[in-house]
């Protein structure tokens, strides 16, 4: 492709509207919320833009009638979004698990602020990164991905709804209150320049349709209602037919399967940007707006002759626990720094398997984490 | 034996898992009978429920059906109804489902008015989780965290849902099939939300806590406790205490919130550009 | 099918009621508020239609069985 020939279509837009135009490209339909800040300019987003392309948008009377029409829109046919943040995550939860046991395919986003409870409205956190993994009660799936800048803002919520229809998985997406209201220069792709991936249906007649029979990448055909093909969906674990089963070898595989087919696919759904690691003795990982300080960071120490370098994660959950395992055995030290007490340098230290050194560094006072005190602790470590 | 019944119903999960005698399965009679009559077709039908005895309701029927969370239902409803507004929606609720845990979605899918049908299966107790009172049991009768009787004051779901802005608003009982079979016809063929009670029995839950021991018991008393609308009116507040008047008590004409939305749409795209 | 095999039909020449035991859980009602007595309970509480000719095919049996375990159909005059 010659982008040379074609003229960029560059906007300058705040990290909730590239949100709401990458959802547009992906091809949302369906938008149902309830005002909550730092999400809010999503849903008038939404509420704007989606009755002129003939889409649909309704503010409900809670967070959890919002992740209810969400799911009932998907079910009928819409791509379908909602957003939040961590008071309205919470309320989520309950039809989150709903989404993911049914496996209908929606984008949550959740713009981090400050908790637990009210904590800090207008303050950037990233303490909701556990709260992805496990908010929904059972043993379950679940995929998260986290920008870290508005233009990756847009291109994370495409393929949030790519990776949500493709897996019939609700996808999270991580935003925290400062990308989601920071105003960056974002391009625009074309649409002919995008990968739109819909769900796929089934190819069998509604009479031969088994609505939870998994193909062989473990994830079922989906029909939507209205077109032909009756069956049930229901939130009790069920067989292929979706009623409910109490068969025990059908509720084991049916609870591998899901993870399974998650799982299987781990190599299309992880993405992550690695900076400067090549020759590092030293790593940062980090996510969201606290990898734009680590990279900046990593400028800083290696004009200092440090060998520092970046794992920046894109995808969260499921975890890359490959490439951090190899990183480890290639560096002395990992730093963790996020704006938490330590939530993903758990998963880190696991993916280390105590092949080097872990040190989380953590930030919880509604400040962002900036360049000079990563490298601050770096130096502090070195000296250890 | 062939019956309008066998045309809607998943037979191979019959005989159908509640209780002897449980007012549930009248009330899907009456709910099967009815769509019968309108003769819709069942690739277009919807049936949503929450959670509870009433909610696998839908685990029975042919249609595209969906079983969700507790309370929820009528959100569920809300987001496939708007993606799509030629399905036909009909949401089948309890009564502790419909007005305790789900009550905000109540009053606000009557407020909205969206072109759903609401069918409330009022047992008067929480069957499934062993008798705990609802928000629908009356006052001074049992359940089971209502041991020396219930203190609070129930609920009137049809003046709750007229108030809150429902268009089609019923009250009927399992004692009353056919009332009951074509109120939900009506509540059905009407465009907005359109509520429908239906007084039904628990026997093994409220019954045995209430001193009726058969189901046959608790239909003589869900008799006893309704008279018609027309009878109520002329009652004095004495009259009325214990009692429920059954029969229609609103059907009127107002735009749907789908219809609402299309002109949403029309405005939006006439107006083009950022503007 | 195994299922027909279940279903009891009684009938005279003017009703056929037919009863699908195995759906049939004996809760009673259909006996108790038959308005001409047409049904008693069989020893496992089941109903036998045994005043049949008194069948008014009200339908109220059918209408209030939770179970759809009970139907009664008007039987047609037909010429052979």
């Amino acid at each position: 492709m010659n982008n040379l020939e074609k003229k960029k279509n560059i906007k300058l837009l705040q990290g909730n509207e590239a949100c709401a135009e990458g959802a547009l490209l992906a091809g949302v339909r369906f938008f149902a919320g309830y005002p909550i800040t730092p999400s809010s300019e999503i849903a008038e987003n939404m509420a704007f833009k989606l009755p002129k392309i003939g889409g649909k948008f309704i503010q409900m009377e809670d967070e959890i009638a919002s992740m209810a029409a969400v799911i009932g829109a998907s079910i009928a046919g819409l791509k379908s979004l909602t957003a939040t943040s961590g008071p309205g995550m919470c309320l989520k939860q309950e039809n989150l698990g709903f989404a993911i046991i049914n496996e209908i395919p929606c984008v949550v986003v959740n713009a981090q602020r400050g908790g637990p409870s009210t904590g800090l409205p207008t303050k950037p956190s990233q303490g909701d990164m556990m709260q992805a993994r496990w908010g929904t009660h059972g043993d379950h799936p679940i995929i998260a991905l986290a920008p870290s800048t508005v233009n990756e803002i847009l291109t994370l919520t495409i393929k949030a709804f790519n990776l949500s229809e493709k897996y019939r998985i609700p996808v999270i997406l991580l935003l925290d209150e400062v990308i989601a209201h920071m105003r960056e220069k974002v391009e625009i792709p074309a649409p002919e320049d995008i990968e739109v991936i819909n769900r796929k249906k089934p190819t069998v007649p509604p009479e031969e349709y088994l609505p939870f029979k998994p193909d062989e990448d473990g994830v079922p055909p989906m029909a939507n209602f209205g077109e032909g093909y009756r069956y049930h969906i229901t939130g009790l674990i069920h067989d292929h037919k979706g009623l409910p089963t109490s068969n025990s070898q059908e509720i084991d595989a049916f609870i591998r399967r899901l993870h399974n087919k998650i799982q299987k696919s781990i190599k299309d759904i992880i993405i992550y940007q690695k900076y400067s690691l090549d020759d590092a003795n030293i790593a940062l990982i980090a996510y969201g707006s606290v990898a734009r300080a680590a990279e900046r960071t990593v400028k800083l120490a290696r004009e200092e002759g440090l060998k520092v370098g970046l794992l920046k994660l894109l995808t969260i959950w499921p975890f890359c626990f490959e490439e951090v395992n190899k990183l480890a055995q290639q560096v002395d030290l990992i730093i963790v720094p996020e704006m938490n007490l330590g939530q993903m340098v758990l998963e880190v230290e696991r993916a280390a398997q105590g092949k080097c050194r872990v040190v989380p560094y953590g930030r919880v006072d509604g400040e962002l984490i900036n360049p000079i005190e990563i490298l601050g602790k770096i130096r502090e470590e070195i000296r250890k | 034996m062939k019956t309008v019944i066998n045309n809607y119903i998943r037979e191979e999960m019959f005989p159908n898992m509640w209780c002897p005698g449980c007012g549930n399965g009248i009330v899907l009679g009456a709910i099967i009978r009815a769509i019968d009559d309108l003769s819709w077709d069942k690739d277009k039908i919807v049936a949503v429920s929450g959670i509870g005895c009433s909610s696998r309701i839908t685990g029975y029927v042919d249609f595209c059906t969906m079983n969700t969370t507790h309370g929820r239902a009528l959100p569920f409803a809300t987001g496939i109804k708007m993606a799509n507004p030629d399905l036909k929606v009909i949401v089948v609720m309890g009564d502790g489902d419909c007005s305790a845990i789900g009550g905000n979605h109540f009053i606000h899918a009557a407020r909205r008015n969206i072109d759903l049908t609401a069918i409330i299966i009022n047992n008067m107790i929480y069957g499934m989780t062993g008798g705990q009172y609802s928000p629908l049991t009356p006052t001074g009768k049992y359940g089971s965290t209502a041991p020396y009787g219930n203190i609070d004051q129930s609920f009137d779901l049809v003046e709750l849902a007229i108030a809150a802005g429902a268009s089609y608003v019923a009250r009927g009982t399992v004692y009353n099939p056919r009332q009951s079979t074509s109120l939900i016809k009506n509540a059905l063929d009407k465009k907005g939300f359109s509520v429908v009670e239906i007084i039904s029995d628990c026997p093994v839950s409220y019954g045995k806590m209430n001193k009726m021991k058969s189901p046959a018991d608790m239909l003589k008393w869900i008799k006893d406790i309704t008279v018609s609308k027309k009878v109520w009116e002329g009652f004095s507040p004495d009259e009325k205490k214990g009692k429920y008047a059954i029969g229609e008590f609103l059907s009127k004409d107002r735009p749907d919130y789908t219809e609402l939305y299309e002109e949403i749409i029309k405005k939006a795209q006439e107006r083009g550009g950022n503007k | 099918m195994k299922q027909e095999k279940l279903i009891e039909v009684y009938q005279n020449n003017s009703v056929k009621i037919s009863i699908r035991r195995e759906w049939c859980k004996s809760c009673g009602i259909c006996v108790e508020f038959c308005p001409k007595d047409v049904l008693v309970p069989d020893n496992q509480g089941k109903p036998i239609p045994e005043n049949i000719d008194a069948c008014i095919k009200c339908s109220l049996c059918e209408l209030r069985c939770p179970d759809f375990a009970i139907t009664v159909e008007g039987v047609e005059e037909k010429d052979e």
